[in-house]
């Protein structure tokens, strides 16, 4: 993949909370990039930080944020840009979707409404036309009989099919990046297949890219092009998704890759791989390797400095370690 | 020689709410028996009979032996300890104004037993040690654990009566995959030393491969199959069974990316009027027009069971993928 047109670009973005008892730093330069159509994967535990990053994309942290570093969007800041400039960004530009569809919807409003006010936000077009619009959207994102389902009301459809609204709602206005974070974590897998080929077909038809959020492996294994591993607020490896699988450099990524029980492991026989110790909460981000305290493979340069995320092997495989698991 | 746990026709209604409808199933003594299925398909409430957290609206559950379906709550005291459940979230089922050693040690104190309280802390750091805290754990809160911690406190506390059947529901699904690893590592040692019989609920379906011995599917409150590991993992019948399987992502991108997707529709029924003649036919790719009108019956097949038209007693059994009967 060539480094040429990226169409988002975070560099070095740091962000801290300051809270009642004290500062807690979230995430620690983290840098990525995004090619448009492409789709790129972000892993790690809970509390890594995933979620705050993708917030502070398009502005959507609260204030007690402390946000520096670059997000560029087609070349432009995005850090310390106007409220008004991101309030064009958001939907139009960088569009969302969570993980609890119905938290997000409007519960007294039909979803061909709900999906014809975001349409209204951003174009001047009446409502007949967003009507139809909104029917569009709905088969767009795999929805049957879209001509009466948009006549419903939240309630009245599944979990899957109000993510389908959800996603409807996000691409709604042609959004040049889609971030999904945790899109199917509260669905069935059954479900999730569905979902999932939903985001694939959107990114082959509009050529949409997008970040997906996930800390399930067989998840990005099925849909990321790229994956970015994320440990404590930093990224700790990125690689295409084949090479990251066959080659993980990073002892933590390792670690993941052999907790996961795949296919034809049993107890009989086989014992799950763990990652020993926790997840540290960081108050301010150390001058080490954060995985240290967990790593096999730990000495004094991991206790005294932080490894740089560096290229090792082929170009863009990326890994922040100071004794990598070469490529075999 | 008796099983540990035996279900039959277990039916279990909330009001107009068909949860559970006619489910069967047996765990012989130190088997560990899946149970998986679409969020909503009833798996909790089957175990929530089973401990008897809900009396079933008809249908019996035999402990050991011992048909428990219609004891009252003091006649089951005497059999509260044979049984214990683990829920799937650590954080809520534990009461965070109680000191971990407390929790753990409230179902002696709930059991019929006399015990004194030297006696109750050593069987509290015993059961902490099984799964792998330190006994000063037991002067913490539960908040002060992290969420892999808490629930190995709920697996000592479930552990703690020494039960001959544990109902593990959910019990990794709150987790970080590590942590679930340490979690299934746990449970798998632990069933091989106390030897213990295990109904693990769950939809994961790789943490089910790597536990089980028998696996049982549902949908929608009924059962649709049921088998040994290798015959459920190997060659399902019934295409639920089948669509499951294959819409469960492997974390392989290699393999991922190979399979054959199946993709079901969305629109699940409701339990509140469940669909009639086969419960799975609104989403079934294979459906005919007697799926509509008959309940399938459950047919044997190897070493389990299927409920669906198009499997025979013969072998024969449909390929969801394909689109029609082999
Ligand atoms: N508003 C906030 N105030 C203070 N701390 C916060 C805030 N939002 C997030 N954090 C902290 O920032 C860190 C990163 O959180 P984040 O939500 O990004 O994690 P995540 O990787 O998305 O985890 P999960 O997989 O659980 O969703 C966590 O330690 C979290 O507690
Ligand atoms: N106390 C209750 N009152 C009314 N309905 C209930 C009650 N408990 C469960 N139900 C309903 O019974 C059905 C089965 O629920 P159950 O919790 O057993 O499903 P489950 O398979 O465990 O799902 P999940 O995977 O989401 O935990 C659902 O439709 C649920 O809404
Ligand atoms: S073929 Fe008919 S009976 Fe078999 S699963 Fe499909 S709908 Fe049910
Ligand atoms: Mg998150
Ligand atoms: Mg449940």
């Amino acid at each position: 993949m060539t480094a040429g047109a990226r169409i988002l670009e975070v560099a070095d973005l740091s962000v801290s909370f300051v809270t009642e008892s004290g500062n807690v730093s979230a995430v620690d330069h983290v840098s990525l990039d995004l090619a448009p159509g492409e789709i790129v994967g972000v892993v790690g535990e809970s509390g890594c930080g995933k979620s705050v990053t993708a917030m502070s994309l398009a502005g959507l942290l609260p204030r007690s944020a402390r946000v520096t570093g670059s997000v560029r969007l087609r070349g432009t800041e995005l850090i310390g840009a106007p409220e008004t400039s991101l309030r064009r960004v958001r939907g139009k530009e960088i569009a969302y979707i969570f993980q609890e569809p119905m938290t997000s919807l409007n519960p007294v409003l039909t979803v061909g409404r709900q999906i014809g006010e975001v349409l209204q936000v951003h174009e001047r077009i009446s409502r007949k036309q967003a009507r139809a619009r909104a029917i569009e959207l709905l088969s767009l994102v795999g929805i049957p009989s879209a001509a009466t389902r948009v006549d419903n009301y939240p309630h009245q459809l599944s979990g899957g099919m109000r993510q389908r609204v959800m996603i409807a709602m996000a691409v709604a206005c042609n959004p040049t990046v889609l971030v999904a974070d945790e899109p199917t974590t509260a669905l069935d897998v059954t479900v999730q297949a569905g979902i999932l080929e939903v985001l694939r077909d959107l990114r082959d038809r509009l050529g949409t890219s997008i970040l997906i959020i996930t800390h399930d492996l067989g998840v990005i294994a099925d849909i990321a092009d790229r994956v970015v591993v994320m440990y404590a607020g930093r990224v700790v490896e990125r690689a295409p998704v084949t090479e990251l699988f066959a080659h993980p450099h990073h002892r933590y990524t390792n670690g993941l890759l052999n907790a996961s029980p795949t296919p034809g492991r049993h107890a009989g026989t086989d014992r799950l791989q763990e990652i020993p110790g926790l997840v540290p909460v960081l108050t301010t981000q150390p001058d080490a390797c954060t995985f240290a305290d967990r790593c096999p493979a730990a000495d004094d340069t991991c206790r005294g400095s932080a490894p740089p995320l560096a290229a090792l092997g082929v170009a863009d495989h990326l890994v922040a370690c100071w004794h990598p698991v070469e490529a075999t | 020689m008796t099983n540990a746990l035996e279900i039959e026709d277990l039916v279990m209604h909330f009001g107009p709410v068909r949860a559970v409808d006619a489910v069967s199933l047996t765990i012989p003594r130190g088997g560990v028996t899946a149970l998986v299925g679409e969020s909503g398909s009833g798996k909790s409430t089957v175990g929530r009979c089973v401990v008897r957290l809900l009396k079933p609206t008809s249908g019996s559950v035999r402990i050991g032996g011992v048909d428990v379906t219609h004891l009252t709550r003091r006649q089951l005291r005497p059999h509260r300890s044979t049984v214990s459940i683990v829920f799937q979230d650590p954080a809520g089922s534990l009461d965070p104004r109680m000191l971990v050693g407390d929790v753990v040690a409230e179902p002696l104190r709930l059991s019929s037993a006399r015990m004194s309280r030297a006696e109750r802390q050593k069987r509290v750091a015993e059961s902490l040690g099984q799964v792998g805290l330190r006994a000063e754990v037991a002067r913490r809160y539960p908040h002060e654990l992290s969420g892999g911690q808490r629930q190995r406190v709920s697996i000592a506390r479930a552990l703690i009566s020494k039960p001959s059947l544990l109902i593990a529901d959910e019990p990794i699904s709150a987790l970080d995959v590590s942590v679930q690893a340490s979690v299934l590592n746990l449970l798998a040692d632990l069933q091989r030393d106390i030897g213990f019989a295990c109904l693990f609920i769950t939809h994961n379906l790789s943490a089910v491969e790597y536990l089980a011995d028998e696996i049982a599917v549902m949908y929608l409150g009924q059962l649709m199959e049921k088998g040994t590991r290798s015959q459920i993992f190997s060659s399902p019948a019934h295409p639920y069974t089948q669509a499951l399987l294959a819409a469960a992502p492997v974390a392989d991108p290699v393999r991922q990316r190979a399979r054959t997707p199946v993709l079901l529709g969305d629109d699940l029924p409701s339990a509140l009027d469940p669909p009639s003649g086969c419960r799975f036919r609104t989403r079934c790719p294979l459906a005919f027009d007697k799926c509509a009108t008959d309940v399938p019956p459950h047919v044997k097949i190897g070493n389990g069971e299927a409920a669906c038209h198009l499997v025979q007693a013969d072998g024969t059994r449909p390929d969801v993928r394909a689109g029609v009967p082999e």
